[in-house]
């Protein structure tokens, strides 16, 4: 619509009306490969200006402080920001949309041929790369965590890691037992 | 892929539960629906796991869709849509809800208590999902040596992660797996 327009010194965020965010919300979805949020501070904040970058950090902060999948959950607090309801329904839609289609297809079509050799290896190659996309994934973000001194957070994640990875314990036990010690410690050496 | 009535309430009342505990997101879940996918209910074999996960990867979208293939894989059409809405429609109500609320807690000190306790959480969350997945997609040698590659370059370099999964396709289908 309007990104060729040159933006004022102070850019008010602009107001996107419900088709522009049910668009926006696909194009950040088919452009993302595991990395949707990027594509979502991309296209909110610096292509489209529907947000400033602190109001981004904001929404960030929140989504990330809710569970279930993240971008999910930012898609929603932002269409409701700034169309309601609606605005609320048809950022999700938009997110979710296209690649349920594509997802579902795929899924079809290995219902169908999922059982043919060369398939198989294709996929065992692609499941390999994945699955080391994931390790560094956890690496990644368990970055700030190894430069700081060792202590509760260390131990927290540890825990997490082996009831859940290693002794397969059933989620519900292990996050029902660790996550109200760990608020408690944190609350406690927060004062 | 009989899509019998208590089959989907299976899949919609268990995806409900599990969003509450995707603590760092959707991939921070997949121990867990592992776990139910294939050792309690039997809906699939480490292998096909595999599989769907890694059709979910290189599917653009958010990570959640691995919960559309295994809800069509379980029970067809309709059950990728009840497992998609399952897996997404409670938090998507608190997104709702506290977003409109968070302006006025966001700088509380419990908030910030339990954020603190969050954050390791979802880390060794996500471990525990590479373990998971590490395993699962270690059918060979190869396979296990593919993982191990791809872990270090993408750790190091910056490297659109298609080129990567393009070559692990090559070499599986030159039947090195």
């Amino acid at each position: 619509m309007s990104e060729s327009t040159p933006t004022p010194v102070q850019p008010a965020p602009i107001a996107p009306n419900p088709l522009q965010l049910f668009v926006a919300f696909s194009l950040i979805s088919v452009s993302g490969f595991g990395g949707v949020l990027y594509w979502s501070r991309r296209m909110m904040v610096d292509e489209r200006k529907w947000m400033t970058a602190e109001e981004f950090n904001e929404a960030y902060a929140l989504c990330n402080f809710l569970p279930g999948p993240n971008i999910v959950n930012f898609s929603v607090v932002f269409g409701r920001q700034v169309g309601g309801t609606v605005g609320a329904l048809v950022a999700l839609l938009g997110l979710l949309g296209p690649p349920f289609l594509v997802v579902t297809l795929l899924g079809l079509l290995y219902a169908y041929y999922g059982d043919i050799p060369a398939l198989q290896r294709v996929l065992a190659g692609v499941a390999a790369a994945a699955a080391g996309l994931t390790v560094s994934t956890g690496l990644k973000m368990a970055g700030p965590l190894l430069r700081q001194r060792p202590g509760f957070a260390h131990a927290l994640a540890m825990a997490a890691f082996l009831a859940v990875g290693i002794l397969r314990w059933p989620i519900y036990w292990v996050l029902g037992a660790l996550i109200p010690c760990g608020i408690a410690v944190a609350w406690w050496t927060r004062r | 892929m009989s899509s019998g009535i208590g089959t989907l309430l299976t899949l919609a009342g268990y995806f409900a539960l599990l969003s509450l505990f995707a603590i760092g997101g959707a991939n921070a879940a997949l121990p867990e629906m592992h776990r139910l996918a294939v050792e309690v209910m039997h809906w699939m074999n480490d292998r096909e796991f595999a599989d769907m996960f890694a059709i979910a990867q290189v599917t653009p979208g958010p990570n959640v869709i691995v919960v559309t293939l295994i809800g069509y894989h379980v029970a067809g059409l309709l059950g990728a849509f009840v497992a998609t809405l399952a897996m997404c429609g409670p938090t998507c109500l608190f997104a709702f809800f506290i977003g409109q609320v968070w302006d006025r807690f966001k700088d509380a000190p419990w908030r910030m208590a339990i954020q603190a306790a969050l954050v390791p959480v979802s880390i060794g969350l996500i471990g525990a999902s590479a373990a998971v997945i590490a395993r699962a997609a270690a059918q060979s040698w190869v396979a296990v040596a593919v993982t191990v590659v791809t872990a270090v370059v993408t750790y190091t370099i910056r490297v659109n992660p298609l080129w990567i999964f393009a070559g692990a396709a090559l070499l599986g289908l030159g039947g090195m797996m």
